[in-house]
């Protein structure tokens, strides 16, 4: 059976709405395919608006590494704005493809990529729209799988009831065993339907399918097990890890949209996973080890990918970028290599040390040097050895001073608020060094017009990591500290008018709280606060914290656990957390032990250049530290000729 | 890196210019001008042209755009003149830049410019507008009592606020005829200040004959000239380039 496209209903909508062109396609190195042409279709969802999924670069990898296949197609969806979700619903247009503007309702998978929780409403905007039902529970043959991913993912148990299944780690190699049992299934003529395609996903290990397992509560509202409810399904489900960067060389044809994005920019991801093991980041503790992309290939990458886009300038992603060990060599080459033409590039994620001043200069080579970001995120000395960030005052102040004095006008601090043991003291202690930094700019640059801008976001603890046991900060703490600094730094007679402050209200990070570190239960706060009208969490003029409480309050009427349970209380090393049975290679006793040194104020070093700490993860999943340097050299590139030049090469 | 932004650098001026009609067809008729710009610049990257750059902080490509139709409207005729730094091919920079634009955005064809005044040139617009759910009945009248008026006035928000202006004078022809699901209008509208566009044809028209439009129109530009000399029909802009390149 063939799938009609829905754009000539969608397009009498169009005229209708909001920036019409992000739902129409068209992109750059798309991919449309003939649906009779292949067996597995899969939909890959980033569950925000347009803008702001399509230069996501989890989806655009799979895309191609899925649509490679010959037996395989891959779409794409996003979330839809309000205006035109009502104009969906009135008119029965159901939740589309961007591609060939399929119904998504009609593929085998939808799989959803979650960098943050807060896409959590936005994925049932589409479930529902697709004409899929809300529960897994309640969908059958002709539904599609709905599969998480993302970092979110490794603990999906507040969409559990939402979601088919979750897949832990890199997808690259995830997505390509799934879409070969689903075809395999199918050759088969789809025996035992929907039930026995999760048992086989399930039993092979690729996906976490939470149906299949059952949680049992205790009466003070914890966990008391979670356990396996079909035989053959692994009692813990563990994460994926690419290893080898170089041979998944992706994307090759980055997708370049016609509407406006959040990054104009091609990305080319130099290496994955991070070791210097700040506590509180979720990111570098579920992604290790570290595995480096040669810089051969990335150099490769940024040819072809300027040659293949057109963009202008180019991003080295990674958790932090100038950590690579051939770094300096990378900057340098590219540098080089792209004199004198139009291209530019960008390394975010830097950290605060001198070496890095050098290695903006390099990138801002007869450039303008106009700001610098940096990201100490503890206040004072004191916290950043509780959060493992091992940058003294010292090293951040030398640093800014070579920046500075090399030219840069503007240095932009991050820091964080509500971190575990934290007092109003480590937070007033950022208008101190901001203080400092002012006064240490202006004398290494002679003048008076150097700024400093401090930004500051609330900490929320997360899954997987030391501090998974932490309590959370209240909002109201939160904000009174907040005020607290921006008192401060405005009282500063001295530098106070060169100093920005720049901070959020804690009430957000309360909801991402409960829903990073939710359980089954927290489902029914989602599908209640989706069903009052709550939609783009991510967006300050969506979000509505009071919604968020009603629902909670509704959802939590029968239950002993409330938001505060979930949100500010702290966990003790004998209780089951939501995520125990999913395996993201961390030894839970080096997570404590860490949680432990963190509160005595011990820091621990980086694998990469100390021996291992058994964190646990490449024993426990086979992996290694894959770092160079290779010593390649990477040469000038001659000259493409223009085709259209009158006479070249003649 | 390398976006050299020495003021003091070499400036390699333009050897030559070239003008270039594209067309927004089909679901891209949803791009916006800035969308299209973007688009554009890309594509000149993609096919390697040897663009002139401005001096400065941030040098930016020579590229000048023309009277863009609105967002949502298509069009087979919008303009675009660039400027390089070696000389160009016209018929191979055509080939080349539909290649790698996406398909939807088409370039037509591509002169060599050899005159001067081009925006001026562009004197007037030719747009087809498809009414589906409007009875032919309906639109002749209402186009014959526009036409009937010296002056109808509307409303518009436009970068400076509302404006009230005429949309009247502007129309130098109407004609109706039935499609296949729609009646068609076929208008030639004289550019001017503010410039006077489908929409604002379609709002006059409601004014005076009061039908409605619920199916959204179909709006294409169908051409975009100097009026020639039966003071109705639009010309050619490239005709004077392409006697001038020929000469």
């Amino acid at each position: 059976m063939t799938v009609q496209s829905v754009f000539p209903a969608l397009e009498q909508l169009l005229p209708r709405v909001q920036k019409p062109v992000q739902y129409v396609g068209g992109e750059l190195n798309a991919v449309i395919k003939q649906w009779d042409d292949t067996v597995v279709r899969w939909c890959l969802m980033y569950p925000d608006a347009y803008e702001v999924g399509i230069p996501n670069q989890g989806v655009q990898i799979l895309y191609e590494v899925l649509n490679e296949r010959a037996d395989t197609l891959c779409e794409r969806t996003y979330a839809v704005w309000p205006d035109l979700e009502k104009l969906m619903r009135e008119n029965g247009v159901p939740q589309f493809t961007v591609d060939a503007h399929r119904p998504v309702g009609a593929f085998d998978a939808l799989g959803v990529s979650f960098s943050t929780e807060l896409g959590y409403t936005n994925m049932l905007t589409a479930i529902d729209l697709a004409g899929v039902p809300l529960h897994a529970v309640d969908r059958d043959e002709t539904h599609p799988l709905v599969i998480a991913g993302g970092h979110a993912a490794f603990n999906p148990e507040a969409i559990a009831t939402f979601i088919d299944g979750a897949v832990l780690g890199d997808g690259e190699q995830a997505v390509l065993a799934i879409t070969d049992i689903i075809a395999a299934f199918k050759s088969e003529g789809s025996p035992g339907g929907r039930e026995e395609l999760l048992l086989r996903l399930s039993k092979s290990g690729v996906l976490y399918v939470p149906a299949f397992y059952d949680v049992e509560y205790l009466e003070d509202g914890r966990i008391r097990r979670v356990a396996p409810n079909r035989p053959g399904v692994p009692w813990r489900v563990a994460k994926h890890t690419v290893m080898d960067l170089d041979e998944w060389p992706y994307p090759k044809a980055p997708l370049v949209p016609i509407a406006e994005s959040v990054h104009e920019r091609m990305s080319v991801e130099i290496f994955r996973g991070c070791t210097r093991g700040c506590r509180f980041c979720q990111a570098g503790m579920i992604t290790r080890p570290v595995r480096e992309r040669s810089m051969t290939t990335i150099a490769a990458m940024v040819a072809n990918g300027l040659e293949k886009t057109g963009y202008e300038e180019i991003g080295l992603l990674s958790l932090s970028s100038a950590d690579h060990s051939e770094i300096a060599e990378i900057a340098k080459g590219l540098a080089d290599r792209y004199e004198n033409t139009q291209t530019s590039l960008s390394l975010p994620s830097t950290r605060v040390d001198a070496f890095n001043i050098d290695l903006a200069n390099e990138l801002s080579r007869n450039g303008r040097r106009s700001g610098l970001t940096f990201a100490p995120e503890g206040g004072s000395e004191r916290i950043r050895r509780v959060i493992n960030k091992m940058v003294s005052e010292e090293d951040l102040i030398r640093t800014v001073t070579a920046a500075y004095a090399s030219g840069w006008r503007q240095v932009k601090l991050y820091f964080m608020c509500g971190l575990p043991t934290e007092t109003d003291e480590d937070v007033l202690q950022i208008a101190r060094l901001a203080h400092e930094v002012i006064k240490a700019g202006r004398e290494a640059s002679g003048r008076n017009d150097i700024r400093c801008t401090v930004s500051i976001g609330g900490f929320v603890p997360k899954p997987h990591t030391p501090f998974q046991w932490a309590a959370q900060l209240d909002h109201e703490t939160t904000d009174s500290r907040l005020y607290k600094l921006r008192d401060a730094i405005r009282q500063d007679k001295a530098f106070g008018k060169s100093i920005g402050v720049r901070y959020h209200d804690g009430k957000p990070g309360v909801v991402e709280g409960l829903l990073s570190r939710g359980d089954r239960r927290v489902g029914k706060v989602i599908e209640q606060v989706w069903r009052d009208g709550q939609r783009f969490d991510g967006w300050s003029e969506h979000f509505s914290y009071d919604r968020w409480m009603a629902a909670a309050e509704t959802a939590f009427a029968d239950e002993i656990v409330d938001v505060n349970w979930y949100t500010i209380r702290e966990r003790e090393l004998s209780e089951v957390l939501p995520w125990d049975h999913l395996d993201s290679g961390l030894d839970k006793e080096w997570l404590w032990d860490d949680w432990q040194d963190s509160l005595s104020e011990v820091e621990v070093d980086d694998c990469r250049w100390t021996p291992c700490f058994d964190c646990g993860v490449c024993d426990h999943m086979g992996t290694e530290i894959q770092v160079g340097p290779t010593n390649a050299v990477m040469l000038p590139m001659p000259a493409i000729p223009s085709r259209v030049v009158v006479n070249s090469g003649a | 890196m390398a976006r050299d932004r020495d003021p003091g650098r070499e400036i390699i001026p333009a050897v030559q210019k070239l003008r270039i009609q594209h067309a927004k067809r089909d679901r891209l008729r949803f791009t916006s001008h800035r969308d299209f710009q973007r688009a554009f610049e890309r594509a000149l990257k993609r096919a390697n042209v040897p663009m002139a750059y401005s001096a400065g902080f941030s040098p930016h490509p020579k590229i000048s755009y023309a009277n863009a139709a609105p967002t949502g409207v298509a069009s087979e005729a919008e303009y675009v003149e660039i400027g390089v730094v070696q000389q160009v091919d016209p018929d191979k920079l055509c080939e080349v830049l539909n290649e790698v634009l996406p398909p939807g955005l088409d370039i037509i064809c591509v002169v060599e410019a050899r005159t001067p005044d081009f925006v001026a040139r562009l004197e007037a617009s030719h747009w087809k507008i498809e009414l589906p759910g409007v009875s032919l009945e309906t639109l002749n009248s209402a186009v014959s009592g526009f036409l009937a008026l010296p002056e109808v006035l509307v409303e518009r928000m436009t970068k400076s606020g509302n404006r009230v202006f005429d949309a009247r004078t502007a129309v130098i022809r109407a004609e109706v005829e039935q499609g296949s699901d729609c009646a068609i209008l076929q208008v030639v509208v004289q550019h001017g200040v503010p410039t006077v566009r489908p929409d604002d044809v379609l709002a006059a028209l409601q004014k005076v004959a009061d039908f409605a439009i619920e199916i959204p129109p179909r709006v294409t530009r169908l051409s975009q000239g100097p009026l020639l000399a039966d003071g109705w029909s639009v010309g050619d802009p490239f005709t004077l380039d392409r006697e001038a390149t020929q000469a």
